[in-house]
């Protein structure tokens, strides 16, 4: 089953404005609708949840459950030592991690059939500036190989018995190759700029119209972010 | 943790922080030649790189910024540079936010631009390789305070309950401050010494540059 849109453009827009629609949700109840409708989202349409990603918040999940409970006034709930955790502040806590969790998994969602390179189209049709979207597809053309070249300068070090530890032989030496990427990508830069030139680039690369969004994108782009819409209106009254 | 995910900032924040973050951009692209952009995404896509090298700090590790070698190497393009590479990580990794875009460019890219106006000049007109080195390595420790300050005002205007979790956070910096200043006083004396053309942003015209 498809929920979200096809297009990406649709789908940006849908996925941006939910995430807005997140954002100011005030109270525990309203944040959990969005959670719980967030995860009806991935079960209807047979998405695997993204544990690594979420795990990568937790520590700074927890520090929020932890620090956040003690710094709001409020009904006693925990005292330790000259610290008092409150009611109101364990619920705050609560919100902000739903909320969090809620995002990340939208955003996760919203990116994960998308392909880079359209992207790039993608925003040049949403009338993103064209010299913005040129350096996204310039970062996109060029990171891979960036990449690799710097994977196996790493090889390099480590045949020469390099391992990296907390000391100034490790920063120099890190210095150096980020030094000697930096070079390069400028001669880089150079040649590329040089070969689109001796192609008669004039600033703008040929694409044709932007296709239109078909009725069924329509409609799933205003239901989706809709639908987060209606947990915002019902959070605030 | 220079990454505010979603969810987290109020409207309020999230509104100003992105239209001071898009006034950034636009100052960038303006100073930015069309024959320049090729250089911008190249020095984008090394910095983007070498942020997925973990450099360890005893038990535990951090990850590379460059903001403050960025903005002596690219200007105000670093704004664009930021803002491009910042919306690849939330679509290729997750990290970061989409609302939070223009919080997270402002935190990174406005610290690395001033350091860039102030001591970017000092860094090319350095007597000495070393002494360009040793300017870059205060340069990345301003620039990592400035980034600190940035993501503990944002959560602070959001909440003031975040005061106790933003004072933890401030610690985390400690480590990357070394760090950054360790590897970024490495890169200049290097390209100073090799490539001093490098440290210039060259964002008008190839041509410009002296031979």
């Amino acid at each position: 089953m498809t929920l979200w849109p096809k297009d990406l453009r649709a789908r940006l827009l849908a996925g941006f404005t939910a995430l807005l629609c997140i954002a100011p949700l005030p109270a525990l109840v309203p944040a959990l609708a969005a959670l719980v409708l967030v995860l009806a989202l991935y079960v209807l349409e047979r998405r695997a949840l993204p544990w690594r990603r979420l795990l990568h918040l937790e520590a700074f999940l927890l520090l929020v459950l932890i620090t956040v409970p003690f710094a709001l006034p409020g009904k006693t709930l925990l005292t330790l030592g000259p610290f008092t955790a409150s009611l109101e502040g364990l619920l705050r806590a609560l919100t902000l991690a739903a909320k969090v969790t809620a995002s990340v998994l939208l955003l996760s969602a919203l990116f994960a059939e998308t392909v880079p390179e359209q992207l790039g189209r993608a925003l040049r049709d949403l009338r993103v500036p064209e010299p913005l979207v040129r350096i996204f597809l310039g970062l996109v053309r060029y990171l891979a190989l960036i990449r690799g070249e710097m994977a196996r300068l790493q090889q390099a070090m480590r045949a020469r018995s390099f391992r990296p530890g907390t000391n100034l032989h490790t920063w120099r030496a890190y210095g150096w190759l980020i030094g000697m990427m930096l070079l390069r990508a400028l001669a880089r830069a150079d040649r590329v700029e040089e070969a689109m030139r001796l192609r008669h680039y004039a600033g703008r690369l040929p694409h044709g119209a932007a296709p239109l969004v078909g009725k069924a994108d329509l409609i799933r782009a205003i239901a989706l972010p809709g639908a987060f819409f209606l947990i915002l209106i019902w959070g605030l009254i | 943790m220079a990454h505010i995910p979603d969810g987290l900032l109020t409207l309020p924040v999230l509104i100003g922080t992105g239209a001071l973050a898009a006034g950034g951009v636009a100052l960038g692209l303006r100073a930015l030649d069309d024959r320049a952009i090729p250089r911008v995404a190249l020095l984008a896509a090394v910095f983007f790189a070498a942020s997925l090298v973990a450099v360890p700090v005893g038990p535990s590790s951090v990850h590379l910024m460059l903001s403050g070698l960025m903005g002596v190497m690219l200007g105000w393009g670093i704004f664009p540079a930021v803002l491009v590479a910042l919306a690849l990580q939330a679509a290729l990794f997750g990290l970061g936010g989409l609302t939070t875009l223009g919080t997270n460019t402002l935190n990174i890219a406005l610290p690395g631009a001033l350091v860039g106006m102030v001591l970017g000049p000092m860094i090319r007109s350095a007597t000495s390789p070393a002494r360009a080195g040793a300017l870059a390595a205060l340069g990345a420790v301003l620039a990592v305070a400035g980034t600190a300050a940035g993501v503990a005002l944002a959560l602070f205007l959001s909440a003031p309950e975040f005061t106790p979790a933003v004072k933890v956070l401030g610690l985390t910096y400690l480590p990357l401050a070394l760090v950054e200043a360790g590897v970024s006083g490495a890169i200049v004396t290097f390209l100073a010494r090799v490539e001093p053309h490098a440290l210039h942003p060259n964002l008008h015209s190839v041509e410009d540059q002296p031979a």
